[in-house]
Parts: structure tokens; C-alpha cells; sequence
């Protein structure tokens, strides 16, 4: 019985990870249906930068909450200048053409970030520092450590963040409108430009977030971390309702439990095969995914 | 159907052609081969996963060199250039750094690589070319089965996996164990397969085994299954940096039964498995604080060069190549087949023990077991007993 109660509490401290980075795939995709590729290896840049940081300051020998959130606030800025100019130089010039365009270009970033990350930073794996002493706890004969505790509070935070700034503030309302359509929004003295360029820098930080938090809890890292996990989120986004915040953050959950499910079994070595297999029948079955709900294509 | 056939000659022409080509250029610098630099081709994995074997191997097989360099040289005065490829800790990359040390460097001999998976790549182009590999480390099995160019100057895995039964079945006193393996890397298939293999034969019990892939960071699911089954032991066969993090996440689930591995726990980056690593044990090829006097003289002089303590890889490079250097001055030429038949016939003592190759171009070497211990954010390796072949 504890055995099951640990698979769940391993499953949802994966999942997290894969929530928070589906959390920015969506908030992208909701606002200018495009399918930012490049996603997941800003967050290897996130955890790449949170390790600079935390190095420099020396945080493995001094571990400190605060040096935590100073490294994370570090890592998100950097990202979001990342985000910035990804958008600005990648994706605006193709905006205006053709769907697969932008979905071509953003798998261009993407191989950009991963094999210059192997130039910048070697293909060697580092390990993270560890800035917060590891405790474990024991519920019910399953352990937790405070680490993976943090990584799906922090999901959590991020989640209901997320849907604060989309639905009640101004700028929210704005990316809505421009997600709504993009010209008429331009038309109602929306600056459409700044927009999307604030989704991006915002869903870029949020990749951060997720970077500098999964090397806590899992501390190695190397430039091509990104794919797979990224391959994943994306999955998780789809699950869940691309485009849904929510559901970025269910999808992201089922994700890890069901990975952890097959790692539990004698099929461990499947489980890269099996999220793939749902993203497949998601597809088939149900493509607006579980909160999703169906929309017909504008003409 | 005709036009398709007649491509299909004109391609299969071109690519006779290309390869008489190639080995025309291999031989025609023959001449200066025999006056020159011998150059020896080193592969190693400098960067990527495997990057702390490729590093250490590279400083032994450097110092190796160096010090037949200052002794004299090989054949009258020639001395030995050593020339350095990068496989990035990829077989397909390894293959082709093979290749070019062989076709453009005209490599005498080639020392590497220490994983197995990436050596049984790149042995086939070195017996293509019959130019004599010699891999410092790879422990599989199949890697000298390749052909009758390809040596090792380390023991095998099957003897390894002995070595880890016996000890926990004996010294730890184990009777059920779990496996844990690298499904990705022939390495740690081939030893788990031998662990699971003689500790059964020993009257012990070993559960279901379980697998992960190279690159992975989150064994907690895998761990947990085998926490289920409460084990005496865990076999971890894999190599350091996944090494490093299951110790870490086995603790973090309570789990405080010994974890074994073997020799490809040994980098530096294992060092990241931090207080995780108490009551853990691996098999190696050999200790540094044995007090043989042609141990302690490889360690000074290690220390000296590199500023650092010398790992069992770079005590094997550094021995390959002395076999190597010996093998040349009995073959008394650089030419592949005299150069191998020499290899088969070494008999020399070296860091890592007496080396003389069986028929299978093996050695069979004794293994010492050692228990891991992390002291002031540093790995030692302590002696703990030495096991001979049967």
C-alpha cells in the first residue's frame, strides 16, 4: 500500500515539472496559436542560468532560501530577455504568413538553442547546486522530499497566477482580445506588438521558474534537457486542452502519473513510447483535449 | 527494373573505387611511416555524458607517452605522437573518429574507448584496416570477439560480475538483490546479466530486474518497485552520472541497504551522489593506495603531471599504452599484423597488475573491491579486499 501511495506522490512530483512547463506552452499557444517548439529549451536555459547563478553566489556550500529565490527571480530574468528577442527576430518576421511557417521556424530555434548550448556550455552534464538542504519526510511510510513539495507548490502558485493575470488584469484582457483576433485588436488601440511580446518574456520566465525548480529537485542538467521534457509538456498541454490553463496543469499531472505507472511495471523502458501513444489517441479521440473545448477553424 | 540494376552496379563501382582509393592512400605513405613519429590515435569521450572517462583516459595514455618520449623513444629515436579525437560519448561518433585516425592520421594503433557500447562501434574499423585497437576499459564481453586486432588490457564482465556476487553474497551477507540496469549501454546489460547469472548460482535470490536509459534524472518510480521487494542489495551496473543520482533518490526513499556497482562508477562526477554514497561498494581494476612500488611510482608521477589523484581509467590507459609501446619495440616495426601478433604475446607488469593476453585477447586480472565514501565533498575509493580469477 505504501508502495502505491509513494508511485502517486512520484508521479505528481513529475508531473509538476511537466505542468510547469506546459503552463507556458499554453499561455503562448492560447494567445497566438502558435506552438512555441523552442519552449523547452528555454527552460534548459533557465536551469542553465539558475546554475551560474547559484555558483556564483556560492549557494552549494551556503544554501539559502532567499539565495533561492534570488537565483530563481535571475533565471526568469534572463529568460524573459531570451523570450524577447526569440519573438522579436524568429517569429514576428514569419507572423504574418503561413501557420507551418511559424512551426517551422520555432523547431529552428529550438536545434538553435540545444546544439549552441552544446557550444556555449559543453555537452557535458553538470549537476545543480544544491541551494536548499535536502530533508526528506515520511507520510503515511511514503517519503517526499521538501524539494518536490516545492516544485508542485510552486506549480500550483504559477497556475492560479497565470489565470489571475489572463482573466483580471488589463494586460489579460489585452492578450485575450489579441488572441480573439489579432487585427481587430489592433484596430481598438490594442498594441498588439508589445502583447505578444509580453506573452512571450512572461511565458519565457515561467519556463525559468520551471528550469531552476526541476534542478532542485533533480540536479542534473546538460543543453539537451529540454527536448524530451519539452516533447512532453507539449503532450501534457495537449492532454489537458491546448490553449487551457487548467488543463495545462491536469494534463501535465496525468503525464508524470502515468509515466511513473509504466515505470512501476517490468515495461520501464516504454515510457517515452507511452506519452507519445497518448498524445495519438488524444488526438483521434478527443483533440480539444480534457478541458478543451471543441472550436471550428476560422476561414 | 534495368535502369535501376545498372545504378545500382555504377554505385556499388564507385564505391569499390572509393575504398580502393582510401586504401591506397593508407599504404602509399608507408615509407614515411617507418622513419617518423609513431603516431598513436587516442578516442575518447572529452565532452558529454561520458566525459570524465575520456578525460582521465587521455591523462593516463599523455603520461604514458611522455615518459617513453623522455626514456628514449621506440625504435631507435621515434618517438610517440599521440593524437586525440573527441567522440562526444556517441558511437556513431566514435566510429568515424576511428576512421579518421586510421585513414588520415595513419594511426599505428589506436588506445580507447572506455565505454563499451561506444568501443564495440568503432573495433570494427579498426579490424577493417588491421590496425591494432587497444581499449583501456571496456569490460563487455563481445568487445575482443570483434576480431583478432582488438585487445583489452582490463578484465571482463562476466569475472566482474562474479567478484560483485561473491562479495555480497559472502562479505555483505545478502541473499535477495535487486538489478538495476542501463538498458542503453551494453556495459551494464552485460554485468547485470553476469550479477544475476552468479548470484543465483550462489543460492541467492534476485528480484525482477528493472531498467532506465542513459540521460534519465528521475529513478524514484524504478526505486520504488524495488523498495517493494525489500532487498538485501542493490546492483546499480550503470555508469556514474546516473550512479550518483540513484544513490541520492534510493536514500531519499529510505532506502539504506548497500548499493553496488561496478567500475563505471568511477568518475568524477559521482561525487554529486554526496552523503548518499555511504554503504556503497564497487569492483575495480585497481587501488591507489596499493603500496606496489610500480603503483606509487604511477601515482606520483600522475599527481605531479595532472595535480590530481589518478582514477582506474587513467592507470588503464596508462598501461595500454605502455603494452602497446612494449609490443612495438618486440615487433620491432609499426606494420598492423607484426604489431598484433606482438599484442598476443605481452607479457609485461603493469599499474594495473601482471597484463598477459589469453587466447580470447583478454587479460585475466584480479579486481579489488572498494567501498565508496564521500569525504570533504570528495569521492575516495577505500580498499576493501582483492578477488582473483578462479
Amino acid at each position: 500500500m505504501d508502495t502505491v501511495l509513494q508511485q502517486v506522490i512520484n508521479g505528481l512530483s513529475l508531473g509538476a515539472i511537466y505542468a510547469l512547463i506546459a503552463l507556458g506552452y499554453t499561455m503562448v499557444y492560447g494567445v497566438l496559436r502558435l506552438i512555441n517548439f523552442a519552449h523547452g529549451d528555454v527552460y534548459m536555459l533557465g536551469a542553465f542560468a539558475g546554475y551560474f547563478l547559484a555558483t556564483a553566489l556560492d549557494l552549494d556550500r551556503h544554501p539559502s532560501v532567499l539565495g533561492t529565490i534570488v537565483v530563481t527571480m535571475g533565471a526568469m530574468a534572463v529568460c524573459a530577455g531570451v523570450g524577447i528577442v526569440i519573438e522579436r527576430f524568429a517569429y514576428r518576421p514569419v507572423r504574418h504568413h503561413s501557420r507551418l511557417a511559424s512551426l517551422i521556424t520555432a523547431i529552428g530555434v529550438s536545434l538553435l538553442l540545444e546544439y549552441g548550448g552544446q557550444v556555449v556550455f559543453g555537452a557535458s552534464p553538470r549537476f545543480f547546486p544544491q541551494m536548499i538542504r535536502s530533508e526528506t519526510y515520511t507520510i503515511a511510510g511514503a517519503q517526499v522530499t521538501n524539494q518536490s513539495l516545492l516544485v508542485i507548490a510552486v506549480a500550483v502558485v504559477v497556475m492560479f497566477g497565470l489565470e489571475f493575470v489572463v482573466h483580471r488584469t488589463r494586460i489579460g484582457k489585452a492578450m485575450r482580445a489579441t488572441s480573439y483576433n489579432l487585427n481587430v485588436a489592433k484596430l481598438m488601440g490594442i498594441n498588439t506588438d508589445r502583447v505578444i511580446a509580453f506573452t512571450f518574456a512572461l511565458g519565457s520566465a515561467l519556463a525559468a521558474v520551471g528550469g531552476v525548480m526541476v534542478a532542485l529537485a533533480i540536479p542534473r542538467i546538460d543543453p539537451l534537457m529540454g527536448l524530451m521534457t519539452g516533447l512532453k509538456a507539449f503532450v501534457a498541454a495537449v492532454l489537458g486542452g491546448i490553449g487551457n490553463i487548467p488543463g495545462a496543469m491536469i494534463g501535465g499531472m496525468l503525464i508524470g502519473l502515468m509515466e511513473t505507472g509504466i515505470s512501476a511495471t517490468a515495461y520501464s523502458t516504454y515510457r517515452d513510447a507511452v506519452a507519445f501513444a497518448v498524445l495519438i489517441v488524444i488526438l483521434l479521440v478527443r483533440p480539444s483535449g480534457i478541458l478543451g473545448t471543441p472550436v471550428t477553424e476560422k476561414v | 527494373m534495368l535502369k535501376n540494376a545498372a545504378r545500382g552496379r555504377a554505385g556499388l563501382l564507385a564505391m569499390a573505387l572509393f575504398v580502393a582509393i582510401a586504401a591506397c592512400e593508407r599504404k602509399s605513405d608507408g615509407g614515411g611511416r617507418s622513419t617518423g613519429d609513431i603516431v598513436v590515435g587516442l578516442y575518447a569521450s572529452l565532452t558529454g555524458d561520458g566525459a570524465s572517462f575520456g578525460q582521465s583516459s587521455r591523462e593516463g595514455a599523455e603520461l604514458a607517452a611522455a615518459e617513453i618520449n623522455a626514456a628514449g623513444g621506440l625504435l631507435g629515436g621515434r618517438r610517440i605522437t599521440l593524437l586525440v579525437e573527441d567522440d562526444q560519448s556517441k558511437p556513431e561518433e566514435a566510429s568515424s573518429a576511428v576512421t579518421k585516425l586510421v585513414t588520415q592520421d595513419l594511426a599505428a594503433a589506436i588506445i580507447g574507448e572506455v565505454a563499451s557500447r561506444r568501443t564495440l562501434a568503432a573495433a570494427p574499423v579498426a579490424q577493417r584496416y588491421q590496425v591494432p585497437l587497444i581499449t583501456p576499459a571496456s569490460t563487455n564481453e563481445r568487445v575482443t570477439a570483434v576480431g583478432d586486432y582488438i585487445f583489452r588490457v582490463c578484465f571482463i564482465d562476466p569475472f566482474q560480475g562474479e567478484v560483485l556476487a561473491k562479495f555480497a553474497f559472502n562479505d555483505l551477507k545478502a541473499r535477495k538483490v535487486a538489478v538495476l540496469k542501463d538498458i542503453q549501454q551494453d556495459y551494464s546489460v552485460g554485468l547485470a546479466d553476469s550479477i544475476v547469472k552468479q548470484f543465483t548460482a550462489l543460492g541467492g535470490t534476485v528480484t525482477e530486474p528493472v531498467s532506465y536509459s542513459s540521460g534519465d534524472a528521475d529513478f524514484r518510480a524504478v526505486l520504488t518497485k524495488i523498495r517493494a521487494e525489500r532487498p538485501d542489495a542493490v546492483f546499480a551496473t550503470g555508469y556514474y552520472s546516473e550512479a550518483a543520482i540513484i544513490v541520492r533518490q534510493a536514500r531519499e526513499l529510505g532506502m539504506t541497504m548497500p548499493i553496488l556497482g561496478g567500475d563505471g562508477w568511477v568518475g568524477d562526477p559521482l561525487k554529486n551522489g554526496r552523503e548518499a554514497l555511504k554503504n556503497t561498494y564497487i569492483s575495480n581494476h585497481y587501488s591507489g593506495d596499493n603500496p606496489d612500488p610500480i603503483v606509487q611510482n604511477f601515482v606520483k608521477a600522475y599527481r605531479e603531471k595532472f595535480g590530481r589523484e589518478p582514477d582506474s581509467i587513467a592507470a588503464l590507459a596508462y598501461d595500454a599504452v605502455k603494452v602497446l609501446a612494449d609490443a612495438i619495440g618486440r615487433a620491432k616495426t609499426t606494420d598492423g599484423k607484426a604489431l598484433r601478433d606482438a599484442l598476443a604475446a605481452t607479457d609485461v607488469a603493469g599499474v594495473t597488475g601482471h597484463l598477459k593476453m589469453n587466447a580470447r585477447r583478454d587479460v585475466d586480472k584480479p579486481a579489488v573491491i572498494q567501498e565508496v565514501t564521500y569525504v570533504n565533498g570528495d569521492v575516495k575509493f577505500v580498499y576493501k579486499t582483492t578477488i582473483s580469477p578462479s
